[in-house]
């Protein structure tokens, strides 16, 4: 891409304390004992069980099949013994219902897909249908099915595929790693992914933070006719409409999805999931996980089976030095605060971040000041301010007409916020208030 | 595992703090913009007791000090946690002093810190809620009520007379361009020195926190206006150079207009604020019966700053007009 990327309004630059583990090569976690895979790993529909309690199964077998279009299979991440169909704590909380698998140790390989060597001249519904049985999700957070992104409804022409690679979340280097080990993987990915789209080229966005992986890409993306774009850093860059707003210069419609743009947008680490799902045949059955944060006494990235606990993730970086305030799931500025360890690897787990006390915003919110610095760094180029009032008032009629729903959550806002008001909260909870309004006209 | 197990410390994970993202946060705080815009008044008030002596300290500390009492006492009164350390108070304080004569008398301090603290702020709701500037709505009250005491004024270090008119009330005294940017000339004490409260907006535009839309319009249309009535008849009109320099423009414009909480959020709206303020000030200069504008053109324009704020909405991303007829 010879042309400059185009730089969205607003933004915010925090420290991206990536240093801690940018330069930790990917390593394998050892075998564990036990695996808990939480069963609803995605957004849409949860897939349904087919195994029960005593079942024998060989890595990478079915242990639950989509339930519906939105939804993805799951995978059994090692060989070994179904022993409970119970539940373990999930992301947000609440206990989910998890498949409990006792390992053999033989971590041997159950009947696998056909690897399909010869994708060129597969045709692209075949690749997409396999793209679906391996239950690849987004992996870079949001866990959508990669496969639905791949069908544009009738009559919706697609005309660029993007990867993202910005990583704009601040200490989160898991694709970072990816791009640079395995960088031929996510252009093959790449190109996979613009053949079941019907595309000869496809452009992989990378914040300018990363040079040795926009390196390491530009050196081999032309062999698949895929280039590579450096981005500015700013963050939410990698957030998908301003990802795609960089690249083509096209604003998605606000309820509207990349697609309405011509769009598709997939995460690196799902592209090598997609590679690897066709060339070599594999399911998803683990990923690249970035364990960090000051408090951890050696940060790293590993790669993680499916129902890892986070307990286990954090012996392997050598536990903590100090307590932390907080266990994120995800990155600093989007994660999910975590009150357990017993949580486990899903198939959109970033990271896994824990926060010192002396980093973390504890706060008590003051009265806006009216300052206008949450509207400066707004992506969105809405009112936080004046929104995040009409929440605290009740105001939902008002916050809908300022365009709360437009928010994508990025929590730039906050991040500014002079009051220390919790911006980003009272979006959340005014577009959930918003829905169930419509949801009772309905 | 097991040997090592023992060794390697885990979070405790009852002592883990769930609350919602981001969790990481800049480190601005109400408290340092307000002691960074402290800061920026320091050179004014320094010029201030330069040129106006041991008198002008007496009057910045003596409403400083006002302003701090009578916030926590009313915090106290009204069962409220105690505020005085954001440093809004402070601030006020400094403002208000900076916008009296030299030579005020001791109680009139202290009613402009009642008219500052209770009036323009806490019977809004406290910080955050007051639309008008409280300093201002100090400032104007005093001069309403008090007219005589707020407008005669000291005479600067050197001069001979006790009390002289400001340049623009009267046009006496040497008000050459040296002495207007310096601040050797009569007025209130902050707002003499040109040179000091410049050095005070650059500081603020550095920091960010102002909006420089702001002080910007307003000057410029100052500029503008009082240039075109000079061109026009310059025997009866000052000058425009003459107008932006002296009176309480530089200090309005930088300091008081461009009060966070009674000035518009977004960036067309300060636009259109400071054009507001300046139109206003230059009306009443010219043709007005008082000789300054700048404390009631703001305070005007701080009561439209809801309707402006609500007018120059920006377009959202990705916004597309809705199709006509078609229900949402």
């Amino acid at each position: 891409m010879s042309e400059k990327p185009r730089k969205f309004k607003g933004g915010v630059h925090p420290n991206d304390s990536k240093a801690l583990s940018k330069s930790s090569p990917i390593q394998d976690a050892p075998l564990l004992e036990t695996y808990k895979v939480i069963m609803h790993q995605n957004i849409g529909a949860p897939p349904e069980l087919v195994v029960k309690k005593g079942d024998a199964v060989k890595k990478g077998d079915l242990l639950a099949k989509a339930g519906g279009f939105v939804s993805v299979p799951l995978h059994a991440p090692t060989s070994g013994t179904v022993k409970a169909i119970d539940k373990c704590p999930g992301p947000t909380g609440m206990a989910v219902p998890s498949i409990e698998i006792t390992a053999d140790g033989e971590d041997e390989w159950g009947a696998t897909f056909e690897p399909i060597t010869d994708w060129k001249n597969c045709d692209p519904a075949v690749l997409k249908q396999r793209v679906w049985d391996a239950g690849i999700v987004g992996m870079g957070g949001a866990g959508f099915p990669a496969h639905v992104k791949l069908s544009p409804p009738e009559g919706k022409v697609i005309d660029t595929l993007i990867l993202n690679g910005a990583e704009c979340e601040p200490y989160l280097t898991a694709d970072h790693r990816i791009m640079l080990e395995q960088a031929e993987d996510v252009v093959l990915g790449a190109a996979i992914i613009a053949r079941i789209l019907g595309l000869e080229t496809a452009v992989i966005g990378v914040e300018e933070n990363k040079p040795d992986a926009i390196s390491q890409l530009t050196e081999i993306a032309g062999k698949y006719n895929v280039t590579v774009q450096a981005l500015p850093v700013n963050y939410p860059q990698g957030a998908e409409k301003q990802l795609i707003y960089a690249i083509t210069g096209r604003e998605v419609p606000i309820g509207k999805l990349p697609m309405d743009v011509n769009c598709v947008v997939q995460n690196v680490a799902s592209a090598v999931a997609i590679a690897e799902a066709v060339v070599k045949g594999r399911p998803s059955i683990d990923r690249i996980t970035t364990v960090t944060g000051k408090p951890v006494v050696n940060p790293g990235n590993w790669r993680f089976r499916l129902g890892t606990p986070i307990e286990k993730a954090l012996e392997l970086v050598g536990g903590v030095n100090t307590q932390p305030a907080k266990l994120l799931l995800g990155g600093p500025m989007m994660g999910i605060a975590q009150s357990s360890l017993g949580v486990t690897i899903m198939k959109n787990t970033s990271g896994i971040l824990l926060v010192a006390a002396d980093e973390v915003s504890l706060y008590t919110s003051e009265p806006c000041i009216r300052c206008g610095r949450c509207v400066e760094v707004c992506p969105m180029s809405i009112l936080p301010a004046t929104i995040s009032q009409a929440v605290e008032n009740k105001r939902f009629d008002w916050a809908e007409e300022l365009n709360v729903m437009a928010c994508i959550e990025c929590g730039s806002c906050s991040y500014v916020c002079p009051s220390h008001r919790p911006l980003n909260q009272h979006f959340k909870r005014g577009k959930i208030e918003i829905q169930a309004q419509l949801r009772k006209k309905k | 595992m097991s040997e090592t197990q023992s060794t390697i410390q885990m979070p405790d994970p009852t002592r883990l703090v769930v609350s919602n993202s981001p969790h990481i946060r800049d480190n601005q705080s109400i408290n340092k913009i307000m002691f960074t815009v402290v800061l920026a008044m320091l050179p004014a008030c320094l010029a201030g007791i330069w040129f106006f002596g041991f008198a002008a300290l007496k009057v910045l500390l003596l409403c400083t000090v006002s302003c701090v009492v009578i916030e926590e006492g009313w915090n106290k009164l009204m069962k409220r946690a105690s505020t005085w350390k954001d440093g809004s108070a402070i601030l006020t304080g400094i403002l208000l002093g900076m916008n009296l004569n030299a030579g005020v008398p001791w109680w009139v301090c202290v009613l402009g810190g009642v008219l500052a603290i209770i009036l323009g702020k806490q019977l809004f709701g406290g910080l955050g809620y007051n639309p008008f500037n409280p300093a201002l709505v100090a400032r104007v009250g005093l001069l309403i009520g008090l007219p005589e005491i707020m407008t005669t004024w000291n005479a600067t270090r050197g001069a001979d007379v006790v009390t002289s008119a400001t340049p623009l009330g009267m046009a006496v005294g040497d008000t050459s361009l040296g002495n207007l940017l310096s601040g050797n000339v009569g007025g209130c004490l902050g707002e003499t020195s040109a040179i000091a409260l410049l050095i005070g907006g650059a500081i603020l535009l550095f920091f960010k926190l102002i909006k420089w839309q702001v002080p910007v319009a307003f000057i410029g249309s100052v500029f503008v206006i009082t240039g075109i009535a000079y061109w026009i008849n310059p025997a009866e009109y000052h000058s425009p150079v003459f107008h932006v320099l002296s009176g309480g423009l530089l200090l309005g414009a930088f300091f008081m207009a461009t009060d966070m909480v009674t000035s518009p959020m977004t960036k067309k709206g300060s636009l259109i604020f400071g054009l507001g303020c300046g139109i206003m000030t230059s009306a009443i200069r010219l043709w007005g019966s008082y000789p300054e504008g700048v404390s009631f053109s703001i305070l005007f324009m701080n009561a439209l700053t809801p309707l402006i704020d609500r007018s120059t909405i920006s377009k959202p991303f990705g916004y597309t007009a809705p199709i006509k007829g078609e229900s949402k």
